[in-house]
């Protein structure tokens, strides 16, 4: 076997392998085709949040029970948490970077909040009013790496505004 | 021809082969035709590489971080230069960890970088480095991959022998290269011989802090101590160092330090040394080194100068030191992962000499010396001989260790990695190296297990392998295969300064450990604003302290009036993100130092000297968000003795 063929043989199987070697790249390809393939329907924020009461959001929180009294010791530890982590872009008395909160538990589910500040990207990618809310804030929500259980504890704080 | 066989049914097969040609554990050579060459490097995007490579920056004082096998750079870590990006050195917080006992010194040489050991394995937690010209040996910790301390050697001077460490890092080493007069005093250079000491320092590591101590200095002859490596298993306990210069030569050593056939091999019980100095032995003298510690806490150095050093004169500790006779200047000084051989280099013989530890035990007990020096015995060269590679190559340098019986000996002439059996001492193969290798590394290849899938070689010399960039060559490394019988060249990769010896771990020790961002909980800096409604502008005379907090896409405050002329300004930055990767970069036109670039929960201080009046802008240096360009500020500066009134605000507020 000469070396032209040879290298001929090479160079078709390397094709060949290279083709076939493609397969673990494409899963990744595949993932992200999966993700591009979910564009927003084109709604407001006002369409988007008609839905709200049945909407729990995008992220860890399946299920919340509210009771019907408000536990005060929680909300008060929801109230530093918030100072401490969220304050520098949400102001109780006035639209900031982000909205206020105030009055956020008669448009929101307490899952959805939850999730929102668990889950901002996750929330802002796939959930219709978090990416209506992104539109109109255009600055997207930090990930402040709250527990869950901090996480409760604020929305138990919202309740009280 | 394997080769061609095996391409040729595969091209036949087709597609039941192709599954075949992806399986990157496969082990045969494939030789210069190799055509997966590429693929056995290659990491694709997204994917990770399996082992860090923590490759010393040489001249450049850092430390670089790569990862193994696709060679790609991921960061480089500040270690005894400043640094413009990181602000290393030059924020408030870092200064310290520069300082020395001659005052603030902003470079380093960076040699010998070495990873802690629990059992003589790898543990993932620190790297350890020395630095050459102001001696120093420094820590990284492997949470943060950040300097967290540093600490001079006193009564040293060119600290090349070091930063080795011990099976369970009890001890981290430095070593003297250039002999000097202890303690430094004004005296003829010519009157060197007998008078100029070689101080061997041990650094006690703290099992859990890490932090460093120097416990004793032994004070040897005046040689130059080249190169260190520690016993490993049966030979823990002992720590072995090169030396050439045993003529003690002043001047010209190139020709003067090159007369003895043979040099040593210093063998010392370290642990006999420690037991001494634990029932009071040694003796304390007068010396002056700074000791910098970094706390992830309060995210700032502090620097200690320490006045005094434990010595230990050799004579004092009878059967703790020896001298092992070794060809020609040896440089390399490699200890096997069983501590049985202990390879000397010589850098000027053809050969590579090894000494066995047990047949060096057996000559001590029968006491079979050839003579003494400086009341040091000198072991018989024959009764401590392992074996000789003979002329395996020109220039042997440094050995590592694949854990399957088998060394590699760089060539610094020849240019070339030598695969060598132990035992046998038989050549297996050799490759060539493009050019004039120095180090190489095995991850682990030190220490009692390596990891011997990858060999990294360090080159000095890389004129005609890279696009050229001026006058200054490309300093570069080569990746080898090491997994079958015959060493296979994968990859050329650039590295940052002089890659002068490297230590390589594989990274499921060391990411899962990665901290990702500081807990704003956490935060004991003292200038710390854990909450944006704290933040303030303080004057204390013509000094200003500004607190200050950043998030995403804001400074708070962005208006700051009531500055005045020659005002000194400190900006105590907080970044209050709590999420990974949100970094954010604050500078100022007019400072005369580097931008600050603050990770998530920390806090960092740069000095602006409010020298013209005006209005004058700050902004993040970092591109942090979409609304990036948007992060940006004021300060107002109003002649001195204005009725300005000093005061802040975000939004008017």
């Amino acid at each position: 076997m000469n070396n032209h063929k040879l290298n001929t043989l090479i160079l078709l199987t390397l094709a060949f392998f290279a083709t076939s070697c493609g397969g673990g790249s494409n899963e990744n390809g595949e993932g992200e085709t999966v993700a591009e393939a979910t564009p927003a329907a084109p709604m407001t924020l006002e369409e988007a949040e008609k839905g709200w009461k049945t909407n729990k959001g995008v992220g860890p929180i399946k299920s919340v029970n509210l009771a019907a009294e408000i536990d005060q010791t929680l909300a008060d530890a929801g109230m530093v948490i918030f100072e401490a982590k969220c304050s520098a872009c949400h102001k109780v008395e006035k639209k900031f970077i982000g909205p206020s909160p105030k009055g956020i538990m008669e448009k929101r589910t307490p899952e959805w909040v939850m999730n929102m500040i668990l889950n901002p990207e996750g929330m802002v990618a796939e959930d219709p009013i978090a990416r209506q809310l992104l539109m109109k804030f255009s600055a997207p929500m930090a990930n402040q790496s709250l527990t869950e259980d901090e996480a409760r504890s604020v929305v138990e704080y919202f309740r009280t505004l | 021809m394997k080769l061609t066989k095996y391409l040729f049914a595969a091209a036949l097969a087709g597609a039941a082969l192709s599954f075949t040609s992806c399986d990157s554990s496969k082990k045969e050579s494939k030789g210069a035709l190799g055509g997966n060459l590429a693929e056995r490097s290659f990491v694709a995007p997204g994917e990770h590489d399996e082992f860090y490579a923590f490759v010393s920056g040489g001249f450049s004082g850092q430390l670089s971080v790569y990862g193994l096998p696709s060679g790609r750079l991921f960061k480089v870590i500040p270690v005894f230069s400043v640094d413009g990006e990181k602000a290393y050195g030059f924020n408030e917080e870092t200064k310290a960890m520069l300082n020395t006992s001659y005052g603030f010194v902003p470079w380093g040489d960076s040699h010998h970088p070495d990873i802690s050991q629990t059992d003589g394995v790898l543990d993932g937690r620190w790297v350890f480095i020395n630095e050459n010209n102001t001696p120093r040996i420094a820590r990284i910790s492997l949470e943060t991959f950040e300097t967290v301390e540093i600490i001079e050697i006193p009564n040293t001077a060119g600290n090349h022998s070091s930063a080795y460490v011990t099976d369970n890092t009890e001890y981290v080493i430095a070593g003297t290269r250039f002999s000097v007069p202890v303690p430094q005093r004004d005296m003829p250079i010519n009157e060197y011989k007998g008078n100029f000491k070689g101080a061997l320092s041990f650094l006690k590591v703290d099992p859990e802090s890490g932090e460093m101590d120097l416990s004793f200095q032994i004070m040897m002859p005046g040689f130059d101590y080249d190169k260190a490596h520690p016993g490993r298993g049966k030979s823990h306990g002992w720590f072995f160092y090169t030396t050439y210069n045993t003529e003690e030569a002043h001047t010209l050593l190139e020709v003067n330090a090159s007369q003895n056939d043979k040099d040593f091999i210093a063998a010392i019980n370290w642990k006999k040394i420690e037991e001494y100095v634990a029932n009071g032995g040694g003796k304390m003298m007068p010396a002056k080194y700074a000791h910098n510690i970094y706390s992830d806490e309060t995210h700032t150095a502090t620097s200690t100068m320490k006045t005094e050093v434990l010595t230990v004169e050799p004579k004092d500790v009878p059967g703790a030191i020896y001298f092992l006779p070794t060809p020609k200047s040896p440089h390399g000084c490699d200890v096997d992962p069983s501590g049985e051989y202990i390879v000397g280099s010589g850098k000027l013989s053809a050969n590579v000499t090894v000494h066995s530890f047990t047949k060096m035990l057996d000559a001590i007990e029968n006491e079979k010396f050839a003579g003494e020096a400086y009341g040091i015995p000198i072991l018989n060269f024959e009764d401590v001989l392992a074996g000789t590679v003979v002329q395996p190559g020109l220039g042997p340098l440094h050995t590592e260790f694949d854990g399957k019986g088998n060394a590699y000996t760089t060539f610094f002439i020849s240019s070339e990695v030598v695969k060598w059996k132990l035992g046998t001492w038989e050549v297996i193969d050799r490759k060539p190296t493009y050019y004039s290798v120095g180090h190489l590394m095995i991850p682990g290849g030190n220490s009692r297990k390596p990891f011997g899938k990858y060999l990294v070689a360090m080159n000095k010399i890389t004129k005609d392998r890279y696009l050229p960039t001026g006058p200054e060559v490309t300093q570069s490394a080569q990746l080898y295969d090491i997994t079958g019988d015959k060493m296979e060249l994968l990859l050329d990769f650039p590295t940052v300064g002089e890659p002068h010896y490297a230590a390589g771990i594989p990274a499921d020790l060391v990411a899962p450990n990665s901290k990702k961002y500081f807990k704003l909980e956490d935060n004991k800096h003292p200038y710390a604003t854990l909450n944006e409604k704290d933040v303030k502008v303080v004057r204390d005379g013509n000094t200003v302290h500004v607190y200050m907090t950043m998030i995403r896409s804001h400074f708070a405050p962005d208006n700051i009036e009531g500055i005045q002329e020659g005002d000194k300004v400190y900006f105590h930055v907080t970044n209050l993100e709590q999420d990974y990767d949100v970094p954010h970069g604050i500078s100022m036109i007019g400072a005369n130092t580097s931008e600050l670039l603050i990770m998530p929960g920390q806090t960092e201080t740069f000095v602006w000297n409010a020298n013209n009046q005006g209005v004058w802008p700050f902004y993040c240096t970092d591109f942090c968000s979409a609304l990036h360009q948007e992060m940006q500020g004021y300060v107002r500066v109003s002649p001195k003795g204005s009725d300005v009134p000093l005061k802040w605000s975000l939004d008017d507020e």
